[in-house]
C-alpha cells in the first residue's frame, strides 16, 4: 500500500493508467471544474460571503470525515458518528445551562461544556471499538447500535425538547472569529493537520495503516491490533463530539432529533471522493478535506442554481458510486 | 457435480450454532407471548393479533429480502428509501387503476434491486456502500416525485383493499407475507439457488470455483430484495392510505435486525427463513408489549425509548451471536 505511493515515477513512465491518473487527479479536478462551473453560472459566487458560508458547512463535515478516514484506514466503519454529535449537542448546554448541575462560576461551566461532552462520547468510541475488538462483531453492525441507540439517548436525555440558548463563551467555537477566520475554520484545519501529521510521522498512525492493510501480518509483526482498533474508534467519537458541539454553537440550539442527522453518509462520501479506499489500508486525510470540499460545493452548486434538495441526494449518490468505483480502478493497476 | 453439491450442502448448515439461535428465538417468542396473553385482558383479542399481523407484514416482507441478501455476505440498506418511494409511485398511479398501483410499486423497488446488483456484480463497489447510495437516491428520487410531501392513494380504484381488507378473516398483507415466505422457503431449502445463495456467502472464489453463476445469482437476489421492498411499499401506501416518502427511513435497521435476531450470521453462508420471519415478529412484539405497557401507564416511554430499545436489543444480540461463532469455531476445530 504504501509502495504505491513512492514508486510512482519509475514504474508508470511506461504505461500511464487513465483510472490511475482520474483515482489521483480526479478529485482535485472535479473541485477545480466545479469552481469555474460556480465561476461561471452561479451568481455573486466570487464573494466572501459565499467563502464563508461553504467554509463554515464544510468544517463539520472535514472534522468528522477525519475520523471516518482513520476508522476506514483499519478497514472498519463508523456509522455511529451522527448520533454521538447529537449526544454531544445534547450534553453541552444542559452543562451550562445548569440543567445537570448548577455551577455558579460562568468560566468553569463553559470549560466543562466542552471537556465533559467529549469524554462522555469517547466512552461511547471505546464502546464501539470494544465491541469491534473483543466480540469480532463487524464494525458495520457495531457502530450500527450507536447509530440506532445514540439518536435516542440524546432525545431521552432532553426529553426531545429543543434547548436554546445564547451564551457567548461557548458558541466561540461556532460563530467566533480570529483574524476573520471563522474559529471552526481554524479548528478544521488544525485537526486535518494533527491528523495528517499522525499519520505520517507516529509510530500509532503506520500501525493503522498496517492493521488495515493486512490485520494478520500486523498481528504477526507485533502490534497490538486491538489496541490500535479501539483508538481509531476513539478519535473518531471525539472529533464527531466536538462536530456536535460546534452545530449546537452555530445554532444557538440544540435539537437531539436533527444534530449531525445523516453526518455519518457525508463523512463515508468525503472518505470515499478522497481516494482513500475503502477496504483500508490507506488515510488520505488532504483527500478526505478535498473530498469534504467536493461533496460541499456539489451541494451548494445545485441549491444555488435552484436544483431541490431531494434531486441533490441523487447527484450525491451518483458521486459515491462513481468515485469508489475510479478508486477501486485505479488500485487495481 | 451433485456429489459435490451434496457434500457442499451438508458442510453449509452449521448445526450447533445456527440451530441454537433459532431455536432461540423461538422460545423467546412464545415467552413473550405467555407474558403477553397473562399481563394485558387485550393482548389475545382478535383486534391486537390482526391489526399487529397487517402491520409487521411489511417488516416481515423486507427481513425477509434482506436475509437472503445477508446470506451471500451482503448488506442492502436501500430497502427502508426504496419502499418509501414504492409506497409514492403507488399513490401516484393509484387513480389509474389498483393494479397499475400495485405493478408500478413492484417495477419500482425491482428496478433499485435490479440496480443495486449491477453495481455490485458489474462494478464490483461493496454491498454496503452500493445500496448506501442507493438508498440515497432512492430517497431523493420518492421526494422529488411526492413534491416532499405523503401523496393521497385513490379511493375508487380499490387500491386501497391490498393493505387494509381481510381474506378469509385474515388480513391481505398477512396472506402476501406468508406466499413470500413459503416461496423463500422453498427457493432456500428445496432449490439449487437455495444452495447457491447458501455458497456464495461462504465463499464466492470457491463458488465461483465450483462452477456457481455468482453475478447472476446476486443480481436476482438484491432484485428480489428490491422487489419485497417495493411490495412493502406499495402496503404501506394501501394501508395508510397514502404514499410517504419519509415514511421508510430506518426500516433497513429493523430488517437487519430481524434477519440478526432469527440467527442469520451477518457474516454470510447460513440462514433461516422460517427463524427469520421469527426474527421479525420478535421484535414486533417486543413494541406491541411496549405499547401495551404504555397504555397501562405503568411506564411512561417516550417514543424516544424505542430507539434506545431496539439498539440494546441489537447489542444483545450480536454479543450472543459472536459467542455462538465462537463456540462454533473451537468445535469445529478451526
Amino acid at each position: 500500500m504504501m509502495m504505491t505511493q513512492t514508486s510512482t515515477p519509475t514504474s508508470n513512465t511506461r504505461k500511464i493508467n487513465p483510472m490511475g491518473l482520474i483515482g489521483r487527479y480526479g478529485t482535485f479536478a472535479a473541485f477545480l471544474a466545479l469552481v469555474v462551473f460556480n465561476i461561471l453560472f452561479t451568481p455573486n459566487f466570487l464573494s466572501w460571503q459565499t467563502l464563508n458560508v461553504n467554509l463554515t458547512q464544510v468544517a463539520t463535515i472535514v472534522i468528522v470525515a477525519i475520523g471516518m478516514t482513520l476508522v476506514i484506514a483499519t478497514g472498519g466503519i463508523d456509522l455511529s458518528v451522527g448520533s454521538l454529535m447529537a449526544i454531544s449537542g445534547a450534553i453541552a448546554p444542559m452543562i451550562f445551562m445548569g440543567g445537570l448541575i448548577p455551577i455558579d462560576n460562568m468560566a468553569v461551566a463553559v470549560t466543562l461544556s466542552f471537556v465533559v461532552p467529549v469524554i462522555i462520547v469517547m466512552a461511547f468510541g471505546w464502546f464501539n471499538g470494544f465491541l469491534v475488538t473483543r466480540f469480532a462483531i463487524q464494525p458495520i453492525v457495531a457502530t450500527l447500535v450507536l447509530f440506532i441507540a445514540g439518536r435516542g439517548i440524546a432525545q431521552v436525555a432532553t426529553n426531545g425538547n429543543l434547548q436554546v440558548f445564547k451564551n457567548e463563551a461557548f458558541q466561540f467555537i461556532g460563530m467566533g472569529r480570529v483574524m476573520g477566520i471563522p474559529a471552526q475554520v481554524i479548528i478544521m484545519l488544525v485537526v486535518a493537520l494533527l491528523a495528517h501529521c499522525l499519520i505520517r510521522y507516529t509510530v500509532i498512525g503506520r500501525q493503522i495503516i498496517a492493521v488495515g492493510g493486512n490485520e494478520k501480518a500486523a498481528r504477526l509483526t507485533g502490534i497490538p491490533v486491538r489496541k490500535v482498533k479501539t483508538f481509531v474508534y476513539v478519535i473518531s467519537a471525539a472529533l464527531a463530539a466536538l462536530a456536535g458541539l460546534i452545530v449546537v454553537a452555530r445554532n444557538s440550539s440544540s435539537d437531539a432529533n436533527l444534530v449531525g442527522l445523516g453526518m455519518e453518509l457525508d463523512a463515508i462520501a468525503a472518505v470515499a471522493v478522497g481516494g482513500s479506499l475503502l477496504t483500508g489500508g490507506r488515510a488520505n486525510i488532504l483527500g478526505t478535506l478535498l473530498g469534504a470540499f467536493v461533496i460541499q460545493l456539489v451541494r451548494y452548486t445545485l441549491l444555488a442554481n435552484g436544483v431541490p434538495d431531494a434531486a441533490a441526494l441523487i447527484v450525491k449518490a451518483s458521486l459515491i458510486v462513481i468515485a469508489v468505483y475510479i478508486q477501486q480502478r485505479a488500485d487495481k493497476v | 457435480m451433485n456429489a459435490i453439491l451434496k457434500t457442499a450442502a451438508k458442510t453449509f448448515t452449521p448445526k450447533s450454532s445456527g440451530d441454537l439461535a433459532r431455536l432461540g428465538v423461538f422460545v423467546a417468542l412464545a415467552g413473550l407471548i405467555l407474558f403477553g396473553a397473562l399481563r394485558y385482558d387485550n393482548f389475545l383479542s382478535p383486534f391486537n393479533i390482526l391489526s399487529f399481523l397487517r402491520y409487521n407484514s411489511m417488516f416481515a416482507l423486507i427481513a425477509l429480502g434482506m436475509a437472503f441478501v445477508i446470506m451471500t455476505g451482503g448488506i442492502d440498506l436501500s430497502v427502508g428509501a426504496v419502499a418509501a418511494m414504492s409506497s409514492v409511485v403507488a399513490a401516484l398511479l393509484s387513480p389509474y387503476h389498483w393494479f397499475a398501483g400495485l405493478s408500478g410499486g413492484l417495477a419500482a423497488g425491482l428496478v433499485v434491486g435490479l440496480i443495486n446488483g449491477f453495481i455490485v456484480t458489474k462494478m464490483r463497489i461493496q454491498p454496503f456502500i452500493a445500496t448506501l447510495a442507493t438508498m440515497l437516491a432512492a430517497y431523493g428520487t420518492g421526494l422529488l416525485l411526492a413534491d416532499n410531501q405523503s401523496v393521497s392513494v385513490s379511493y375508487d380504484t380499490g387500491f386501497t383493499i391490498i393493505g387494509q381488507d381481510d381474506f378469509l378473516g385474515f388480513p391481505i398483507p398477512a396472506w402476501i407475507a406468508i406466499v413470500a415466505y413459503i416461496v423463500g422457503w422453498i427457493v432456500l431449502e428445496r432449490r439449487a439457488l437455495g444452495r447457491h445463495i447458501l455458497a456464495i456467502g461462504d465463499g464466492e472464489a470457491t463458488a465461483s470455483l465450483m462452477g456457481l453463476k455468482v453475478d447472476r445469482t446476486l443480481l436476482a437476489v438484491y432484485a428480489a430484495s428490491g422487489f419485497l421492498a417495493g411490495l412493502a411499499g406499495v402496503i404501506l401506501a394501501s394501508q395508510f392510505g397514502a404514499g410517504q416518502p419519509t415514511e421508510g427511513v430506518g426500516w433497513e435497521l429493523f430488517a437487519i435486525a430481524s434477519v440478526v435476531v432469527g440467527g442469520t450470521l451477518l457474516t454470510g453462508g447460513s440462514g433461516s427463513v422460517g427463524a427469520t420471519l421469527g426474527g421479525a415478529l420478535l421484535l414486533g412484539i417486543v413494541f406491541n408489549i411496549l405499547n401495551f405497557e404504555n397504555g397501562l401507564g405503568v411506564i411512561s416511554l417516550s417514543a424516544y425509548w424505542q430507539s434506545v430499545i431496539r439498539g440494546s436489543f441489537l447489542l444483545v444480540v450480536v454479543i450472543l451471536q459472536a459467542g455462538l461463532v465462537k463456540k462454533q469455531d473451537k468445535a469445529s476445530g478451526m
